[in-house]
């Protein structure tokens, strides 16, 4: 009996496992493949990847997707990190409910919509669209992330060594930057990086609020891979997930040594 | 509250400001700006559709103007079947596709849960981390999987199990398949979570006064675990009615889903109108779930308290 239902949850897990990981996987074997047919194996052969390093425009594009990616996430760590003080601090204010809406509702709002409302604004503002745009829009909602992460660290918080802080004489500044500060970061840090690799991965409020030259990694890649399979592409990704899988690997490595 | 304890609890108005005033340029007016331009004529110019309010109107101007208000992009939503189909296909779609992940998930979840407790933080690490990989690159491993002389039918005719291609990719099922393997890790974190919280010994006790297994998972961790349930079916369900990429890439020419109906209205063919309307529409779509989404999150909070 109980040994069925261990072989079963292990039966589940493997199976589990298999659908969530099998088609990146597939995806990676394929990338070294020697044919430029993509599903029909011709050996082990790395040439997609010295193809990649000779196009000059999926290189520009991982430029302006870096660049974007950073720029919007320390903006949305500055807002999103003000907005759970504000949510956890300030208690009841006026117009709390429109100000505790606006930064919930981009975490469910259909990315189509973002995309086109901001768009139309910069349009109405006679904004000409390119970097800055697509930065103002990752920062926008990807502030939201940053919110809900810091915000959950804020709660748990001891206010009793705020107030320490205070009565040995620190003004409020001080004692946010001396106190605060440094026991909220890892939420902080966390909420960056969510920031940081949500803008990295998007596709569609990118292209909404993009100008030309300015086209972003995920862009060039959809444009591409609506032409069909191909062995670059299988590069591209492969190396794209070696990057997420590598930091995961190191993120999971640091918060191991910390929390033991 | 004086001053002083306006220090004491940290309340200094600019911290507000920066976030507020962020938030009010750009999302909430160019929100204000999509529900302007769906009550406003298209027109063949750039920006492509003629102005309801200018800056110099005075009020009886205004008065003038909200009387000639246009409804025409949203009467010609219903009118035109393109856009009632997008929405009825989408909301069907998505349906299937949120039941499907839900049974998908649940015993993945229900075995990760039950693991031992040195296992189960890695186990959902694991499980979750896909989540940070690039959206765009799964949706197309899919591509490579279930072409016509993709991975999938090459395997099956060359085990010969099937004489002929599927034939699954560009078709609705091709984009079910899709949004369950994108949207699963939205699915198995609120499951793991309601179910990894529920006290072990209420199990045994079921056990102890005779229930089996599965009388004991019907009467107690299923009941115990639906508040995951509907969050889990929520998070998949709302992005999912509203998707344009995996519709886009799976999907066929003729996959009618209101996420790529909307996408074309507004970059293929330029009416801008029909599309803010459309956005309007599909957000009052969302509402419903949306709220039952939110009451769900305030329940779990004030029981954690």
């Amino acid at each position: 009996m109980r040994a069925g239902a261990s072989l079963a949850r292990t039966g589940m897990l493997v199976a589990g496992f298999a659908f969530l990981y099998g088609p990146m996987l597939l995806l990676v074997v394929y990338s070294f493949n020697a044919s430029r047919l993509v599903t029909v194996w011709a050996g082990f052969s790395t040439r997609w990847y010295a193809a990649l390093t000779q196009e000059a425009q999926l290189m520009a594009s991982v430029r302006v997707s870096l660049l974007v990616a950073l720029l919007s996430a320390l903006i949305a760590t500055f807002n999103g990190t003000l907005a759970a003080i504000a949510l956890v601090r300030f208690g009841s204010f006026r117009t709390r409910t429109i100000f505790a809406g606006a930064i919930y509702a981009p975490l469910v709002m259909p990315e189509v919509i973002l995309g086109l409302s901001l768009l139309l604004l910069f349009v109405a503002l006679g904004i000409e669209r390119g970097l800055w745009t697509i930065v103002a829009a990752h920062a926008t909602f990807t502030m939201c992330f940053v919110t809900v992460v810091v915000q959950s660290r804020l709660v748990g918080f001891d206010r009793a060594l705020e107030e320490a802080a205070m009565d040995l004489g620190a003004g409020p500044a001080r004692t946010f930057i001396a106190i605060t500060l440094p026991l909220i970061r890892p939420a902080i840090v966390a909420g960056f990086l969510l920031a940081f690799t949500l803008s990295l991965d998007d596709l569609v409020i990118a292209s909404f609020t993009a100008g030309p030259g300015s086209t972003t990694l995920p862009m060039r890649v959809y444009s591409q891979v609506r032409l069909g399979v191909s062995p670059e592409i299988n590069a591209i990704s492969t190396l794209m997930l070696a990057v997420v899988g590598l930091a995961l690997l190191f993120f999971a490595a640091l918060s191991r040594q910390r929390g033991d | 509250m004086g001053p002083a304890s306006n220090v004491r609890s940290g309340r200094n108005w600019l911290v507000i400001a920066l976030p507020y005033s962020w938030l009010l340029l750009f999302f909430l007016a160019p929100f204000a700006l999509v529900l302007k331009i769906s009550l406003s004529q298209s027109a063949l110019s750039m920006p492509p559709y003629a102005p309801v309010f200018d800056w110099s109107d005075d009020l009886r101007a205004i008065i003038e103007k909200l009387s000639a208000l246009s409804f025409d992009s949203f009467a010609g939503l219903f009118n035109d079947s393109l856009y009632v189909e997008s929405y009825v296909s989408s909301v069907i779609i998505a349906a299937i596709a949120t039941i499907l992940t839900l049974f998908v998930a649940y015993p993945f979840a229900l075995a990760i849960a039950r693991s031992s407790s040195k296992l189960r933080p890695i186990l959902i690490g694991l499980a979750i981390a896909p989540f940070w990989t690039s959206f765009l690159i799964r949706v197309y491993a899919w591509i490579m999987i279930l072409k016509d002389e993709g991975l999938l039918n090459r395997f099956l005719l060359s085990i010969g199990l099937i004489d002929a291609p599927l034939g699954i990719f560009a078709t609705n099922t091709a984009i079910v398949i899709g949004i369950v393997y994108s949207y699963l890790p939205f699915m198995l974190l609120p499951l793991y979570a309601a179910i990894e919280a529920q006290d072990p010994a209420l199990l045994e006790a079921a056990a102890d006064l005779g229930a089996s297994p599965a009388r004991a998972f019907l009467r107690i961790t299923l009941p115990l675990s639906m508040r995951g349930v509907v969050a889990g079916s929520l998070l998949v369900f709302i992005p999912a009615v509203a998707e344009f990429v995996i519709p886009d890439l799976l999907g066929g020419s003729d996959t009618l889903m209101i996420g790529r109906t909307l996408w074309n209205d507004f970059f293929l063919n330029r009416d801008w109108p029909a599309a803010s309307a459309a956005a309007i529409v599909l957000l009052l779509l969302l509402v419903a779930p949306l709220l039952v989404y939110e009451r769900v999150q305030l329940q779990d909070q004030e029981a954690r308290r």
